[in-house]
Order: structure tokens, then sequence, then C-alpha cells
């Protein structure tokens, strides 16, 4: 008896590598990997849905516009304001618009775009298609003989890694007008003068940057979205539990992303 | 509703399946499945819950993979298929599923022109909208062609459900639980459209239920599956004479059931 509990017990442990959780993380990391490899194979390969790349690019892009113009407009506004007593006690308050601009556009910017977006875009991913996959949505596609990756999967990554960069550049300029106006009510400065000193310590390597990162930003919170909603499991709470994760791997990964890409940034620099 | 009897081609087997195993980690679902399916014919599936009804109508359209055994169907061998030889069969196969899955974003004339904007691309957009408006017409609902998909009842979701699969001209139809979570008045109209669909577009079915009208009025040939084997196959009498207790005891507990509901 005792032999055969202990024969039981060593069948359990064999039945896994190394641990269960540690298992479950390797398998989801190679199940992530094949997820996205699948992305790039079925990319190039036809039919390609473009109105409905365009009908993502709508949602992704135009719907964020008034979260995104009230986020960067208070970031603007409230950036200068509490930089102003440093720069001031060192006599250097025309830099202001100077250290604006390289916040804005270096850091600021592209990481609070990618941030809301994976908030209100990439939530919205993981419960959508969390929720066609529990209701069955996804298998439909799949049996009316349409390739649900490409439909869902492909359009949804391709509308937030063009969009993102989009929304990018247009926080940075609603930021700039925050600023700018704080500014202006403060220093009197004209804004011909607020541009010509902000942009003169902007490179190009500084705008082509910020436009490469949010591409990735992008490409994450819509591969973490899409990955999450297909996996999406158990009803309603793994609709939730989709959304969630989605938010929560996406903003992981940007944090993770920002800090390696400005290493490499610097670098080049 | 009276029962209609089709005429089924005993030469032409459209659906084979032989000692098909599949198992979800420690369940055995089915543990040895026979079944075959001959042109022309609708074979109802019977079974409680939990059965692995669902399970055996998606292994056939290679949602999901068996673990042992054989499934062919339309003579090709659906676990052996490729991506594009797989999306050719599907093409002929008609799948509606319990819930309908109707795509919640789109209108009804979107979701029934969806299949057929992707995989015929030669088709004009008239070409398109005549056809999305005859299978719902065939359905009965043309009305609906431009509400979505939640402003529809239980019953006309299923009635969609079932036109999205009509436009692709299906051989084989899969119901899976075709009348579940309808009143009994709606479950005879779709016992009624099942039959009607088989009429008009000659198709083969396989219909998952454990609705004993339903089985009755639908069902050429009833099957019984019953701890992840068949039971029993044959006509709806020759199955429900038998004196297994088995078999008594759900027919009992459904009519049973029924009486004690009007």
């Amino acid at each position: 008896m005792a032999f055969n509990l202990k024969n039981k017990n060593l069948q359990k442990v064999r039945r896994h590598l190394i641990s269960p959780r540690l298992d479950e993380f390797f398998s989801g990391v190679y199940r992530l990997y094949k997820f996205i490899l699948e992305f790039f194979k079925q990319l190039f390969r036809p039919p390609f849905e473009m109105q409905e790349v365009a009908r993502q690019c709508y949602e992704v892009g135009y719907r964020s516009l008034p979260l995104i113009s009230l986020t960067g407009f208070i970031i603007g506004i409230v950036f200068t304001k509490q930089s102003r007593p440093s720069l001031q006690e060192f006599g250097a308050s025309s830099w202001l618009p100077s250290l604006i601009s390289i916040a804005v556009i270096r850091a600021l910017a592209p990481l609070v775009t990618a941030l809301i977006a994976a908030g209100k875009v990439g939530s919205n991913i993981g419960a959508e298609l969390g929720s066609m996959k529990v209701t069955e949505q996804i298998d439909a596609m799949e049996v009316s003989a349409t390739n649900p990756y490409k439909f869902l999967v492909v359009t949804r990554v391709l509308a937030t890694t063009l969009m993102l960069p989009v929304l990018m550049m247009y926080t940075a300029l609603v930021a700039m007008m925050g600023s700018y106006l704080n500014v202006h009510a403060n220093e009197l400065t004209s804004l011909r003068s607020f541009l010509d000193s902000g942009f003169s310590t902007i490179s190009f390597l500084d705008i082509f940057s910020s436009i490469f990162k949010t591409m990735i930003f992008g490409f994450t919170i819509g591969i973490a979205g899409c990955y999450q909603g297909f996996n999406a499991t158990q009803g309603t709470q793994g609709v939730g539990r989709a959304a969630n994760a989605a938010v929560v791997a996406s903003m992981f990964m940007i944090f993770v992303e920002e800090m390696i890409i400005v290493q490499i940034v610097n670098a080049i620099r | 509703m009276k029962r209609r009897i089709h005429i089924a081609d005993k030469t032409q087997k459209v659906i084979s399946i032989e000692n098909l195993e599949k198992s979800f980690g420690t369940l055995h679902v089915l543990r040895g499945v026979d079944l075959e399916v001959f042109k022309g014919e609708n074979v109802v599936v019977l079974g409680r819950s939990g059965t692995g009804k669902s399970v055996l109508i998606k292994i056939m359209v290679g949602l999901l993979k068996p673990d042992k055994g054989m499934v062919s169907v339309l003579g090709q061998q659906v676990d052996a298929l490729n991506n594009n030889q797989l999306r050719q069969l599907r093409l002929k196969i008609g799948f509606s599923f319990q819930n309908s899955a109707l795509y919640d974003s789109m209108t009804v004339r979107e979701n029934l022109a969806f299949p057929l904007v992707r995989n015929f691309k030669q088709l004009t957009r008239k070409e398109i909208s005549t056809a999305t408006e005859k299978v719902l017409d065939d359905v009965g609902l043309l009305h609906t062609i431009d509400q979505m998909p939640a402003e529809l009842s239980g019953g006309q979701r299923k009635r969609v459900g079932i036109a999205r699969t009509l436009i692709l001209q299906p051989e084989i139809m899969l119901y899976d639980e075709p009348t579940a979570g309808l009143d009994p008045i709606t479950s005879l109209d779709i016992n009624s459209l099942i039959n009607e669909v088989q009429e008009q577009y000659h198709t083969s079915s396989i219909i998952i239920t454990h609705d004993l009208t339903c089985a009755r009025q639908t069902g050429d040939r009833i099957a019984m599956l019953l701890d992840g084997k068949f039971l029993t196959q044959g006509t709806f009498e020759e199955v429900f004479d038998a004196d297994d207790e088995r078999i008594q005891s759900f027919y009992n507990y459904n009519f049973i059931t029924a009486d004690e509901t009007s």
C-alpha cells in the first residue's frame, strides 16, 4: 500500500518538468511566442482586410482623442507649473520651453499615450475578443472558412501599431499647447519664440525614437489584448480576467520596453 | 407537428466515424464512438449534458482534434487535412451553434454576408445582397435584415444563425442543441425549420439535443450517447421501445418534465 502511494506521488511529480507554476509560465511564454509569430506569418498573406483595419484605426485613434486631449493638455500645464520654481531659482526660466519639449517628446508623450491606450484600447480588445471567444463567435468564424486570427488579431494589432505614433504626436502637440498657455500667462512669451526655443533642442533622433517607441508600445498593446482575449475561458468571469490581464501585461511590458529603448537611444546619442 | 421521413441514400456515406476517443485532462469524454451518416439523412445524437455530444461535432469540423480514431467527412479524413483543405471542407458544412454565435458588432445582413464576402471574392455586391435576402427569407426573417443581433429574440437568433450557415449552400448541417433555451412553441418552429432546410437544401444533418420532441420530429435515426459510447441506434420507436433502464429513465424524465411544465 505504502509502495503504491509512493508510486502514485512519483507519477504526479513526473507530470511536470520543473514545477507546475514554472512549467505553466514557460508554456505560456511559448504560446505567446507562437501567437506573435502567427501575426507576422498572416500579415503578408492575402486576403488583406483593409476595411476592417480602417475601422479598427478609427476605433483606436479617433475614439481615444477626447481622453488623450485632456490628459495631454493637463500634463503640459502641470509639468510647466511644477518645473518653473526650480528653474527660477537659477534664473533659468527662459529654458522652460526647451525643458518641456525635451520631456514631452522624449518621454512623456510616448509613455502617457501608451499607458492611456493600454487602459482604454487594450482592455477593450481583451474584453471584446474574450466575449467573442466565450460565446463561440470565434469558432463560428473558423467553421465558416474564415481565418479568425487574420480578421480579428492582425487588423487590431496593425491598428494599434499604426495609430499609437499618431496619437503620441497629437499628445505632444496638445501638451506643448498647454505648456505654452502657462508660459505665455507667466512669462508673456510669444508662440513663435516658445516654439523656436522648444524645438531648438529637439533632434531628428528624438522624434524618430519616440515614433519607433510608440509603434512598439502599440504592437505590445494589440498583441497583449488579442492574446488574452483569444485565450479567455470560463464565461463572463473569463472576459473580465482577459480585459484585466491585457491591461496589466501591456503596462508591464511598456515600462520594460521603455527602459530598454532609452538605454539604446542614449547609447546612440 | 407531424414527423417527416426523409429518404436517405444508403449507398452514399457522408460522415463516417470509427472508434473515436477524446479526453480533456483526466476526463474521458468519448470512449470509442462509431457513427455513419448517409446522404439525405437526419441523425439525432441524444444524451445528457456533458456526455460529449458537442465535442463530437466539433471534431467533425476540425475545431477539436481527436485523441484516437478516424473521422471522415465527405470522404476526407478531417484530422489529416491541411489548412486549405480544411477550409474547403468547412465550406460544405453548416454549423449551427447552441447560442447562435452571431457576430455582435455586425448587423444581420453583415453576419450573413460575412462568409460569402471572404470566400467568394468574385461575387458582386448585388449578388451577395440577393443571396443574403434569399436565405433570410427562407428562414422567415427578411424584416430583421438591418437589425443588430442584440435586438433579436432567442428564436430569431437561432434562425439567423441557421441562415448564416445556409448561405454557403452546405451539404451537411450540424445543429448543436437547436432548441436549447427556447419556449415549446418556438422549439416547434425550429424543428420545422430543420426539416424544411433538409428538404429545400437536400442536406444531411446531425442534430445534437437532449430534447426528445426535437429528436422525434427531426430525426430519421436516433443515436443514444451514454458514457462516451453510443448505447443504441435506430428509429425513435426502436430506441425507446428498448427495455434498457437508462434509456427509459431518459425518456421518462423528458416527458414527465414536459407534462409537469404544461
